[in-house]
Order: structure tokens, then sequence, then C-alpha cells
């Protein structure tokens, strides 16, 4: 079946594309682009005035929990909440149980993601066996298994021989290694970011060196080695310059924020009584002047990368006392209007930068397709409502988890619809005219 | 005399919330509390009828026997649980205990927990009024106001009393709830550690820092030690008990930097020989039993007017 999106508002930066054009979708490829298609056989769809078609967005760090916490998250509810998010793809942690450590994980990963058949899945495979460190994991195994980059997500490699290694060993299948950047021993039992909030509250703090010195440590060896290297979630100042001065020397370093990372401070654990679990995340809400040079890597470019750190948790795990409840929030649902309401909407970037953030670096970081649109590619497209006004329910989430501190905020932008391989897998009816998009549902 | 007639949370969670005549009203009402421990018999039955639950999760001798004390002078039906380490030890959630104890209809928990903010988790889903009887690191209100009331006492004032307060600054709730009360108040806070046992924010209460305890104790009317842990004692955050005590030790000799007539204080329990020296402990200076006495007069006057400041009818 054929399907012709008719003068739209196309933002895909990697081509080039910004204005009104003609996307014509032939199963699940993209058949055409371009002004004044003919619509020949094609199903016409028109969208209506402000809103904007993109290449699909890809979530490069999701814990999906499946195989082993199935309370939490599964695949099907995961890649569910993915495509309401907007996200065409996500790339998953291994930090499943079993760990993602072995072809047998990441096939069984595979199959489950193509049951579900929503989003597509990349699995990340761990670094080490078991993720404890010690021994390298068989990567090339995972690669070919579908893995598409390494980590031990959770925790840091904390080795540097076993980075340099990983670093030597996987750039033979041209896979980054993603760095949970840490340091345990700064870190400590801390729970909270180490700053006046912090200690007001009587919360064990986490230092930002505790990241940074670890970041400089990798990037450090990236250098030695010539691989690639990739900071995962980036929380402190201290970070941000750490890569801002790798990549001015030329070293292979990427790096990625969270939504939450750029818009809340530690001062939020103060609020509404205080002690609000699913502000609890590792790395934690950090200061003012750490989201502002977050704000200006995403500004200037030196921050190649938003993605989630999407941590479902369940209700009765986030129900303990601080000091105990699990790290992580869900984010899956709320990134894209984040994004727009606090870097949108005011003017740190244009929209160009933000299908950049969302797609074209992640797709460039993890080697996979997608990121722009191409004759011949696949045929994942999201459609963006930049004005709609979105009111958060996290009872409304397609997450099993609910564990995200943005219940009720009202936001401005949105997702209007998502389309993976040419279907149609979701379609936000709160925004004017995505309804168009129904019949084509499948 | 202050102004302010009842508290206007229902909750004791910390100093933070308090505003200084609600501060005074509770030190009025514990002074009137006080008298009732001098009769022969100490009880009145202002709270008959009321149940309170101590819920510890965290070993306590003095404060557990404080409140019980407190609860019992003013006839309260009382009850004890304590837990050791966590609700979790058991595969039970804090909200889950919290709905246990709220079905057995209380009108008041006094709890006490190693995780800082659980008072205030609880008081999210509990109708009972929570108190918190200090909770991790962050605030101990009622030992707070008890140093006041036994400051107050000794110097017939809280405004422009310098007050040195030495010891493991991080760790301690105490530390915490007396800068908040005092600054409030219009003392001056000096605040003495070493830098490894200093927690990031004391500024922003108004507090000043130093790492020489002579500094800190120049001009002193008060000085509070509080407990190094013994834990703490060798490892990263401290060389050596010796070498503690050389630095921060508390003897007579340091003590002629303070004023005359300066009191010294102790949340107890006290390590001898650590941070202060026994001829201090015992010596003229010394308030830290009247602070004991003062303990139960100070949660006396909490109980009562978080259950309304009503006198039961006959009283």
């Amino acid at each position: 079946m054929k399907l012709l999106l008719k003068h739209v508002h196309l933002v895909d930066p990697a081509a080039s594309r910004n204005g009104e054009f003609d996307i014509l979708i032939e199963g699940d490829r993209i058949a055409g682009i371009g002004r004044g298609l003919p619509v020949g056989d094609a199903r016409v769809v028109e969208l209506p005035r402000g809103l904007i078609v993109t290449p699909g967005l890809i979530d490069m760090h999701v814990h999906l929990r499946e195989p082993g916490q199935e309370h939490k998250e599964t695949i099907a509810t995961g890649t569910a909440s993915a495509v309401a998010g907007g996200f065409t793809a996500v790339a998953c942690m291994p930090n499943t149980d079993p760990i993602n450590d072995s072809a047998s994980v990441t096939q069984f990963i595979v199959k489950r993601a193509t049951e579900a058949a929503l989003a597509r899945v990349y699995p990340i495979g761990a670094v080490s066996v078991g993720s404890k460190g010690e021994q390298l994991a068989e990567i090339g195994d995972l690669h070919a298994a579908g893995c598409v980059a390494i980590t031990d997500d959770g925790r840091p490699v904390s080795s540097a021989l076993l980075v340099r290694r990983a670093l030597e060993y996987a750039s033979m299948f041209d896979m980054p290694l993603i760095e949970h950047c840490e340091d345990p021993s700064l870190k400590g039992d801390g729970v909270a970011h180490e700053g006046p909030v912090g200690g007001s509250l009587g919360l064990r703090g986490i230092p930002g060196a505790a990241e940074s010195i670890m970041a400089e440590r990798d990037i450090s060896v990236a250098e030695m080695t010539g691989g690639h290297v990739h900071i995962a979630h980036m929380s402190a100042r201290q970070s941000v310059r750490a890569v801002q001065t790798g990549k001015s020397r030329g070293i292979k370093v990427t790096c990625e924020v969270t939504p939450h990372h750029f818009t809340l401070t530690d001062e939020a654990l103060a609020e509404r009584g205080g002690y609000d679990t699913n502000l609890k995340m590792n790395p934690p809400l950090r200061e003012p002047v750490d989201v502002a040079a977050i704000i200006e890597g995403l500004r200037d470019g030196s921050i190649d990368v938003i993605a989630t750190d999407h941590a479902p948790h369940h209700a009765d795990e986030k129900a303990l006392e601080f000091d105990r409840a699990p790290f992580g929030i869900v984010g899956l649902e709320t990134a894209v209007s984040l994004c727009f309401d606090r870097l949108v909407h005011r003017g740190v970037i244009g929209l160009p930068r933000l299908v950049e953030l969302l797609a074209v670096n992640p797709a460039r970081v993890l080697r996979v397709p997608g990121g722009t649109l191409v004759e011949g590619g696949p045929a994942d497209i999201t459609v963006l409502a930049p004005d709609a006004q979105v009111t958060v329910h996290t009872a409304s989430f397609r997450s099993r988890s609910k564990n995200s501190p943005f219940d009720g905020w009202t936001l401005r932008g949105g997702v209007a619809a998502t389309i993976v391989g040419g279907r149609v897998v979701y379609i936000n009816d709160a925004v004017t005219g995505a309804g168009a998009l129904r019949s084509t549902q499948r | 005399m202050s102004t302010v007639t009842a508290l206007r949370s229902r909750h004791l969670l910390g100093i933070a919330d308090l505003d200084p005549g609600e501060i005074e009203l509770i030190l009025e009402t514990a002074l009137a509390m006080k008298e009732i421990g001098t009769r022969p018999i100490k009880k009145v039955p202002t709270l008959r009828g009321r149940t309170v639950i101590n819920l510890f999760f965290e070993s306590s001798t003095r404060t557990r026997m404080s409140f019980e004390l407190a609860e019992k002078r003013l006839s309260a039906d009382t009850l004890g649980m304590t837990i050791a380490g966590s609700s979790v030890a058991k595969g039970e959630t804090l909200v889950d205990t919290a709905r246990t104890l709220e079905a057995m209809a209380p009108d008041m928990i006094v709890i006490r927990h190693g995780a800082s903010g659980a008072p205030h988790q609880l008081a999210r889903s509990c109708r009972a009024s929570i108190i918190n009887a200090g909770d991790g690191m962050h605030e101990h209100p009622t030992q707070a106001l008890l140093d006041a009331l036994t400051m107050q006492e000794h110097k017939g004032r809280l405004r422009g009393l310098r007050v040195a307060i030495v010891g493991d600054l991080l760790h301690s709730r105490v530390l915490r709830s007396n800068a908040l009360l005092l600054t409030r108040m219009g003392a001056t806070v000096i605040a003495c550690g070493p830098p490894t046992l200093v927690p990031p924010g004391l500024d922003r209460l108004g507090v000043r820092t130093t790492t020489s305890i002579d500094a800190a104790l120049d001009g002193a009317d008060v000085v509070m030690m509080l407990r190094v842990q013994h834990e703490r004692m060798h490892g990263l955050f401290l060389p050596s008990v010796r070498e503690y005590f050389t630095l921060f030790g508390l003897t007579p000799a340091r003590l002629e930097r303070a004023a005359a007539d300066v009191i010294v204080m102790h949340p107890g329990p006290m390590n001898r020989g650590v941070e202060i020296d026994s001829a201090v402990a015992d010596g003229p200076w010394s308030v830290i039993l009247d602070q004991v006495a003062n303990g139960v007069a100070v949660r006396m006057a909490v109980l009562y007017l978080l259950a309304g400041g009503e006198a039961e009818e006959g009283t």
C-alpha cells in the first residue's frame, strides 16, 4: 500500500530539508521525497499546518527490564511507551536479569521486540561478563546477535584497563562503548547531589566530580586507543567541560543528557513536602550552574544526544525511604514535551537542532539506520505538535511504571503520531488533525 | 509572651517548619509542663483517651524514654514499636507500616528513623500527627527545643547569644535543628569541626564555620559538643581519637576563652576523652543533666500542642 503525506512541514537536518515536502511511503520504505510528487494510486494524507514531520526519533538509553523484571516493564509495554513518546526506535540497556552479556539474551530481546511490533529495539550488550568488570563479554557474538553498542550501565567500568581492552576490542565491530561515569569511592552511599540542598535535607551527597573524574579517565583512554566512548546521562558541569576539551583535541567522544537533568535542579527535592523518591535518580539532579552548563552544551553543539534513561520502577519500590528507594525515573512519554517546553520554546535551540539531538546523532553514535529520511530507507517518521498543550498524567502512561516527577505538569509541545516501517503505530487524538492518519492504520 | 496560641501544622517534622512565634509558644508551654514534674503526683489527665505510638527504627534509649515519660505524664495511652533497621528488612514498605499503624487509629506517631525524610514521607500518608524524634542526618526538632529551653533558663534569652557547636557536623541532625532554631531566634551560631565532617550549605542557614575550636569558643555563651561516632574515628574522616581530642576536644583550659558564665551542653551519649574532657562534663559549666530534664517538659509541650492544645474537660 502507498501513502502520500502531502504538503507536510519536514524538518530533516541531515538531508538539509526544512520546509514543505511530499513524502511517499510504499510498504515499509520511503519511496520518494520532493515537491509535487504525483499521487498515482497512493492514499493522500494532509496534516494541519503547525505539525512537524521528522525522521523517527531514537532514544538511545532506555531500560526495558525484560528479561527478569517484568513487574517494572516489558519489551511490549516499553515499546508502547516509546511510540507514545514519538520514538520509533530505542536502544535498551543490558542490566536485565540475566544481564545481556550473551547472544542468547540478545536473541530473546530481539524476538520479543519483533512480537511487540511497535518501536524498533536495538539491544546494547554488556562490556563484561555479568557486568562484573572482570572479563570481557563475547562482544563479537553480541554484535552478531544484534547488539549495537556495549556498556555496563548501572555501574561504571571501574578498571581503566578494562575500558582500554573493551574499546580496542569493540573497534573491530565499530561499536561504541557507552559509559555510566561514576567514581565508586566518591559516590559512596550517596543518594542526592552533594550541595546545599542535599546538605540541608540531610541526604548523603554525590559530588559532580564523581562523574567528571570518570569521564576524564574514559576520554583519555579513548585518546590512547582511538576508540569511541559515549558518556551516558551527563549531569555535571565539569563533565560538559571534559567532553568539550576532548572534542577539541579530536578524540572520539560523544555524550548524552536526559530531559530531567536539563529541566530540574536539586531544589525540587525540598519542594512539596520534600523527599519525593521520584526525584531520586543516578546521576542526581544537580545545581542550577550544572543545568546552565548542560543547556549551554545543548545550544553550542557540545552535547550530541538527548536520551531519557527511561528507568521504570514499581510503585512499591519507590514507596520506600528516600535512602532505600531505587534510582531512576521513566522518561519516554515526557521527553518530547520537555524538549519543546524547556528548549525550543525558550529559544535555546531550533527545530533542526532538536531533530539532531533526538534522531540524527543517536543514529550516528549507534551506527543504526534512520536519523534522516532517504529514498529506499525505512519509513520511520515522527509527527510532532510543537504547540499542543500537554498535561502529564502518569496514570495514563503506556509504560508499566509511573515513576515520574512530572505528573500534573502542563507543557507546550507534544507528539501527534508515530510511524514505524510505514505503519502508523501511535496517534495522539488530543492533537487536532492527527486523526487524518487513522485510516492508514492497519 | 508569645502572641501565637497554636501551631499551624498538625505535625512536628522539623524546626524548618516553625516560625519564631511557634518556637516561643512551645518553650512557654514547656515551662508550664516542667512544673508538673515537680509535683508529688506527676500526672495530669490532659491526653486521656489519646493514643500515641512510639515507632523507633533506630535504637535510642534517652529519646524514647523521654517521649514515653512525657506521654505518661499526660495520661496518653502509649505503645512502642522498635523495628531494627528498616521496615524493608521485613519486606514491608514505609507506607505499608504507616497504613498498618493507621488502622489502629493512633492520634500521634513519634518516629525515629535512620533515613532522612522518613517522617515527611509518613506524614503524607497518615492522618495521625507525626512527631520527628530524629531522622537520619536531617533534623531532631525536640532536641533543639530542649536545648533552647535550657539556654533560655540559664541565660534568660536566646537573642544575641553566641553559641559554638563543635564536632561531627556532617552527620548531625542535632546541629541542623539547633542551627535552624537558634538563627531564627536571633542567636549567633559558630559551627566547628574538621573539614571532612562539614556538610555543604551551612552558610545558607546563617551559620559561620571554622576549623579552629579556639576561634569558635572565643567569647561563647554556650558551647554544645556533638558526639563523634567511633566508626568515624579510624579511617577516611579522621586519623585517630588521639588527634581528634588534641584538635577538637573540650578541656577546661580551652574553655577559658569563652564567656565567664559559659554553659556546656551535650545531646548525649557522651564520649568522655573523645570530644569532651570529664573535667568539663562534670564541671560547673555543665548543664547536661538539665537538658535531660527539659527534654521531658518540651516533649510534653509538643504532644499537648499537637493534640490541639485543649485540656480535657475537668482538668
